[in-house]
């Protein structure tokens, strides 16, 4: 017994190996190297080179030089760099404003009892699992100046009497590539609200019911309100998404005609790999970063969960 | 103020049909209490009631005129949910005067009437609160503010209690039995507690099986049971039930069990001699006889709750549960002598069911 307490009070030896395996930062720190390096290798450097590059004259086969902000200068000047800003925000806006409205619409209407509710749901999806060239080469045969399907409709139709240039028309062109990246966007917003209405209890809407409220009502003060932070995530993706799209544009229209589809993304690409230029490529695409951020912070402050999601406290 | 009508009402969800033929006159201010064990139907009767379920066949009547195709909203009833389906995005005042605000009421009186509902409620500290930030009382509560809010003809409760904890729900029952005292609303309550359904009605309707039982008040359903069912539903612990053959002639009839053993009748009650029958005893109708006095049975388990003393005893293969006031310490195989009170004993035949009167030969 003796021998007992007095082994017990002196304290324990403890190896290295036990002092780390009950340290949670220390472990925890460990445990997140692996994903730490793919992130840096992946996400850090690649961001970090793009960065540098925008702030040196580096051409495809000469390193560049440092020449501070010289790229932004040229591009401060330039009409080109100017339309495409111009024609991002119109891409984005009007396409994600659309998205929006129809994939709200078609949530709502797939969260009613209908019949083959399931089958619908997975024809919905499909604009989404498409691969996007695949889709953007289908519209563009859709969009052809000669064998539009379209512009021949109309024709036997005797609507119009010559065939319409969709891709060749500055304005046709931009609606053009708006309604394909709508057409591939809807089903992701459509999908994602429709999880967000099936979260909403349906004992509300009765409870609503017996309140007095109709449909419209309904809709208005449970649905629209319950459903804000999910929009809100989802529009967020929705934005970026829409504001950094490339392959529909470089398909259909490689930003012409005269440059009136180009976005930020395609002329980054086009100035730094076909023009040789890395370096304004580079800052073309850096140029995109505040408003990127300043989207995200919008969805952050946004989706700061609601005093009403919140539990306990005042 | 109203009364409510139930006219042959049946209900089918496509083949199955869940309430056969419902009559029942609800009178104007009456709490009715709906009770049975789940899948009776009862709740599907109250949605009913609210509009939130289609009548299938008969009539529904709220003051005399047919409320089947009037849309819920019209039908000027309040419903208190089981789990309140308060709006969470919306604080507590806004909850309560959210149906007033449908009404176009203005500011000044939605707040009045906000403001006295919450002042009867206890809830006056709590308007600018989210549901999220009250416990499970109080927003048992502000489901009853919406429901009161608005002077409804009817209130609707459905399981209101169920998700409180067991102290709260039974101060929550005064709380509401006091409230209708004060409103005397007509109020229609469904719950398959039968101890609420005791404490809280004026009368009450045991349902099962999409028919109803019985309607009585609580102690006519306590003392005369019409049928097995309804006297093994209501009263805690349970009635005891024992198969056995009726022996004797007019006079000295008795109830024999499986080994001989025979429990008494009145001594005005003359049932055919050899009938099967049920023999219904309540626990706390069972007092302790000196040896050889009552019936002999095998104690299985004592069970003290300090104010009684519960014993579980077993007497020809069947359990026979006892209560008394006073404290026992029998222990495991203990023989004890049980005796039944004759004038509180119950009779149900054995295949239907039903009891069978005492002057029935």
């Amino acid at each position: 017994m003796a021998q007992q307490t007095q082994s017990a009070v002196v304290p324990p030896k403890i190896t290295f190996w036990e002092r780390f395996e009950n340290n949670r930062n220390l472990l925890g720190l460990f445990l997140m190297l692996p994903t730490a390096a793919l992130l840096v290798t992946f996400l850090a450097y690649p961001l970090g080179l793009g960065v540098w590059l925008g702030l040196t004259d580096t051409t495809i086969g000469r390193e560049g030089v440092f020449i501070g902000l010289e790229n932004y200068k040229w591009l401060f000047a330039d009409s080109v760099f100017w339309l495409s800003v111009f024609n991002t925000f119109l891409y984005t806006t009007v396409a994600s404003t659309i998205k929006f409205g129809l994939g709200l619409w078609l949530a709502l209407i797939l969260n009613q009892h209908i019949p083959f509710k399931s089958l619908i749901r997975a024809i919905i999806l499909l604009p989404w699992i498409v691969p996007t060239v695949l889709s953007a080469v289908a519209f563009w045969w859709i969009y052809d100046s000669q064998f539009s399907i379209i512009s021949w409709s109309l024709m036997k139709l005797g609507f119009i009497d010559q065939y319409i240039n969709f891709l060749g028309e500055k304005n046709n062109a931009r609606a053009a590539v708006i309604i394909a990246n709508i057409w591939r966007g809807v089903p992701f917003v459509a999908i994602s609200l429709l999880a967000g209405l099936q979260t909403i209890s349906p004992i509300l809407y009765e409870a609503a019911t017996l309140d007095g409220a109709n449909k419209w009502q309904q809709f208005r003060h449970v649905t629209l309100p319950m459903l804000t932070p999910i929009i809100s995530v989802v529009m967020t993706f929705s934005v970026l998404f829409t504001f950094t799209d490339f392959q529909l544009i470089y398909v259909l229209t490689r930003g012409g005609p005269i440059n009136a589809t180009h976005l930020m993304a395609t002329l980054s690409f086009q100035r730094a790999i076909p023009g040789g230029h890395l370096g304004e490529g580079a800052a073309i695409a850096v140029a995109m970063i505040p408003f990127l951020l300043a989207a995200i912070l919008f969805s952050y402050f946004g989706l700061q969960r609601r005093a009403w999601q919140q539990g306990g406290g005042h | 103020m109203a009364s409510v009508t139930i006219d042959s009402v049946k209900k089918r969800f496509g083949r199955n049909e869940v309430l056969h033929c419902i009559d029942l006159a609800i009178e104007d201010s009456e709490f009715v209490v709906l009770v049975g064990p789940s899948g009776c139907g009862k709740s599907t009767l109250l949605r009913m009631i609210a509009g939130l379920e289609e009548v299938t066949e008969g009539q529904i009547k709220i003051n005399d005129q047919v409320v089947n195709n009037i849309p819920p909203k019209k039908r000027d009833i309040a419903m208190v949910f089981q789990n309140y389906a308060l709006y969470p995005h919306m604080k507590v005042f806004d909850n309560m005067a959210f149906s007033l605000k449908l009404q176009k009421m203005s500011a000044r009186k939605i707040r009045e009437q906000v403001e006295k509902s919450a002042e009867i409620l206890g809830l006056t500290d709590y308007l600018d609160r989210y549901p999220r930030q009250l416990s499970g009382g109080q927003r048992q509560r502000v489901a009853m503010g919406r429901a009161i809010v608005r002077s409804p003809k009817v209130f609707l409760f459905d399981e209101p209690l169920s998700n409180l904890d067991a102290k709260l729900r039974v101060q929550m029952r005064t709380e509401i039995k006091t409230l209708h005292f004060q409103l005397s609303t007509t109020s229609i309550y469904v719950t398959h507690d039968q101890i609420e359904a005791m404490t809280m009605a004026d009368r009450i309707v045991v349902m099962h099986d999409g028919w109803i039982e019985q309607v009585g008040t609580p102690l006519e359903l306590y003392d005369f049971p019409a049928n097995r069912f309804v006297a093994g539903f209501i009263g805690s612990p349970a009635m005891n039930f024992l198969e056995g053959t009726i022996v004797g002639d007019s006079g000295a009839c008795a109830v024999e069990l499986a080994d001989s053993t025979r429990l008494p009748l009145p001594d005005s009650w003359t049932v055919e001699h050899g009938r099967r029958v049920v023999y219904g005893i309540r626990p706390e109708h069972l007092s302790l006889a000196q040896e050889n006095g009552g019936i002999g049975a095998k104690v299985v388990v004592v069970e003290p709750t300090g104010s009684e003393t519960l014993i579980i005893s077993e007497i020809a293969g069947m359990k026979l549960h006892a209560v008394f006031r006073e404290r026992h310490s029998f222990r495991q195989k203990d023989t004890i002598f049980l005796q039944p009170t004759p004038s509180k004993t119950h009779l149900f035949d054995a295949q239907t069911g039903n009891v069978i009167e005492g002057n029935s030969i």
